[in-house]
């Protein structure tokens, strides 16, 4: 589904991500982890466009999409969440879902102003779609208010349904857990399954939160400065020396 | 929309019309020019906050749009013979010396002309951010008036044109300003207008979502450009005289105070602003006359009332800090007790923080 090959990506004379081979399979859902600034999101950025890699290839479905611009990218199917959330923040919930649902209209600037027949098909389609993801989530009954007013946990659902609006097959999930007690983890990581199940989905995410990550993914990456150092399910990760080094130092 | 409210709207535009067709007939000529003047303004107010408000893009080139559309449908229109007697020192180009369009058809080239313009300028400008942004546009307005003044055979350089045909009528003028709020609004809640307005608030999330933010912004400029050069055009042939001293950065201004004082993101912010901008720009003006204030007498403070303006503008900025409509549109609601109380009481300090840092 998704493979790169060797992508380096330096910022000067820094190297925030040296020589990154990740290959993944169909609804896999693959854990990217490893300490701050170990060039996790980096590696996201170059996989979705925002970053063009200095070295090396991305692949998606056997497709060379290094360098593509991001939304086409987006196009391709491919989608993400962020770290820090970054909803629209003047829309309501529905209208951030259905902003990622435009690129699937295929509709023109003067077919939406004029409101042309086939255009209101589309967004009445649309409008079903959102709200049937918003459904899914828990979330139909926030969908007039505003998006920055939703608790925090809701927020980041919210950023994972806008995700899935643009109907991907790829999708990326930037520490999803971040800033979530234990028990909303929990709920987090039947989430990440079961969407996968439902819309078909193979994810990759980053994560701090172990249990989630260890929980969840079949496989995952380790990062340090840039360098993949461990590659391999949980078990084989936890054991591993140069992750318990990385992670928690040794004397 | 409730049953209520659609009474309301067709009450209003009933009123709105009316007050309009009233003025028309029983206002004197220069209460007339004020009423028209608002509709233009209104025009441009619109196309302004297109950008700025609804796309987030900071861009100061109003007046040059402006300008080109100004100059096309004035150049479309003019008689051969308006034209010969204003083109004393160098004759006109051949080519646009017997060309006479009627008045509607000049008026839309000459808002496509300005689109092209847009688009010409758009495309290199819009790679820029912010403050650059604004100041690369500032730049090429000051690049066409420039252009204007020295294309002597084309534009007549800076004697500008005199006796352009007077088409400008009340029902011209806010005619093009309901089509272009209409315009804008229809724009503005269907699927683009989303799409615009998450420009707005996150670029890198709307291209994550699959938005060409690059083309959505470049759209935005061209559509605003448009209205500018429509705004431009209907100008010249309400004042009847057009020269490119005219284009500068003072115009520019005076439509981004509109903009800022209805409010930056809403299209009703926009049209109360430039009525209210433009009626108070006149009606303040007795106090540039000589003043008999019992103890005080003076002899006319040409100026005062620029003053005067400026201080209101502080004031709104001060209290209301995203004008007097904020984001919002106007409803009926608003016009409820509750409503109205609750704009009265000052905002809590947090929450004020977050709505003014953006």
């Amino acid at each position: 589904m998704l493979r790169t090959d060797s992508v380096s990506m330096r910022f000067g004379g820094l190297t925030a991500v040296a020589d990154l081979n990740i290959a993944i399979e169909k609804n896999e859902i693959i854990g990217l982890i490893g300490p701050n600034g170990a060039g996790k999101t980096t590696a996201f950025n170059m996989i979705t466009g925002v970053y063009t890699p200095t070295e090396g290839k991305v692949f998606f479905k056997s497709h060379d999409v290094t360098g593509m611009k991001a939304h086409r990218i987006t196009h391709k199917g491919i989608a993400r969440t962020f770290q820090n959330i970054r909803l629209f923040k003047d829309m309501n919930v529905l209208e951030n879902v259905l902003v990622a649902c435009h690129l699937r209209m295929d509709v023109g600037v003067f077919a939406s102003t004029l409101h042309l027949p086939g255009y209101l098909k589309k967004e009445r389609e649309s409008k079903d779609f959102a709200m049937s993801l918003l459904e899914s989530v828990g979330l139909a009954d926030e969908a007039a208010e505003s998006a920055i007013s939703l608790p925090y946990g809701k927020q980041r659902r919210l950023e994972i349904v806008r995700a899935l609006a643009t109907k991907p097959e790829l999708l990326l999930l930037d520490e999803p857990a971040a800033g979530m007690n234990p028990q909303e983890s929990l709920e987090l990581m039947d989430f990440i399954v079961r969407i996968r199940d439902q819309y078909d989905l193979t994810i990759l995410l980053i994560e701090h939160h172990m249990q989630v990550v260890m929980g969840v993914c079949k496989r995952m990456y380790v990062l340090d400065y840039g360098v993949t150092i461990a590659h391999g399910t949980p078990d084989e990760i936890q054991k591993d020396p140069k992750v318990i080094e990385a992670y928690l130092g040794v004397e | 929309m409730n049953k209520k409210n659609t009474i309301r709207a067709v009450v209003a535009l009933t009123v709105g019309v009316a007050i309009i067709a009233i003025g028309d007939a029983f206002l004197g000529p220069f209460a007339v020019r004020i009423l028209n003047l608002s509709a233009i303004y209104i025009i441009l107010a619109l196309s302004l906050n297109l950008l700025n408000g609804f796309t987030g893009l900071f861009s100061l080139g109003h007046a040059g749009f402006m300008a080109v559309g100004a100059y096309v449908s004035a150049l479309l229109t003019m008689t051969p013979a308006q034209k010969s007697m204003n083109f004393f020192l160098t004759p006109i180009v051949p080519w646009l010396d017997t060309v006479q369009l009627p008045f509607i058809v000049a008026l839309i080239i000459a808002g496509l002309c300005a689109a092209f313009v847009g688009l010409l300028i758009g495309a290199p400008a819009l790679r820029l951010r912010d403050d650059y942004l604004a100041i690369a546009t500032l730049g090429f307005a000051e690049i066409i008036r420039v252009l204007i003044t020295n294309a002597q055979s084309l534009t007549n350089g800076a004697q500008g044109l005199k006796a352009i045909p007077k088409y400008s009528t009340t029902w011209v003028v806010w005619g093009a300003a309901a089509i272009a709020a209409l315009f804008l609004v229809m724009l503005l809640r269907s699927s683009y207008g989303r799409t615009i307005k998450a420009v707005r608030d996150d670029e890198i999330a709307a291209e994550a979502m699959g938005v060409n933010v690059f083309r959505v912004k470049v759209t935005s400029f061209v559509i605003s450009s448009f209205w500018a050069g429509i705004g431009g055009a209907l100008l010249g042939h309400m004042i009847t005289t057009i020269d490119p001293k005219m284009f500068n950065l003072i115009l520019t201004f005076n439509i981004l105070l509109i903009v800022v004082l209805g409010g930056n993101g809403s299209i009703t912010g926009s049209v109360l602003g430039a009525i209210i901008v433009t009626v108070l720009m006149e009606a303040l003006r007795f106090l540039d006359m000589p003043m008999n204030l019992v103890f005080i007498k003076t002899q006319g403070l040409p100026g005062l009332r620029m003053v005067i303006f400026s201080i209101l503008l502080m004031i709104v900025v001060l209290y209301r800090q995203r004008g007097l409509m904020g984001t919002k549109e106007f409803s009926w609601d608003m016009l409820s007790a509750k409503a109205l109380l609750a704009a009265l009481k000052p905002k809590k300090r947090g929450e004020r923080a977050r709505k003014g840092g953006r």
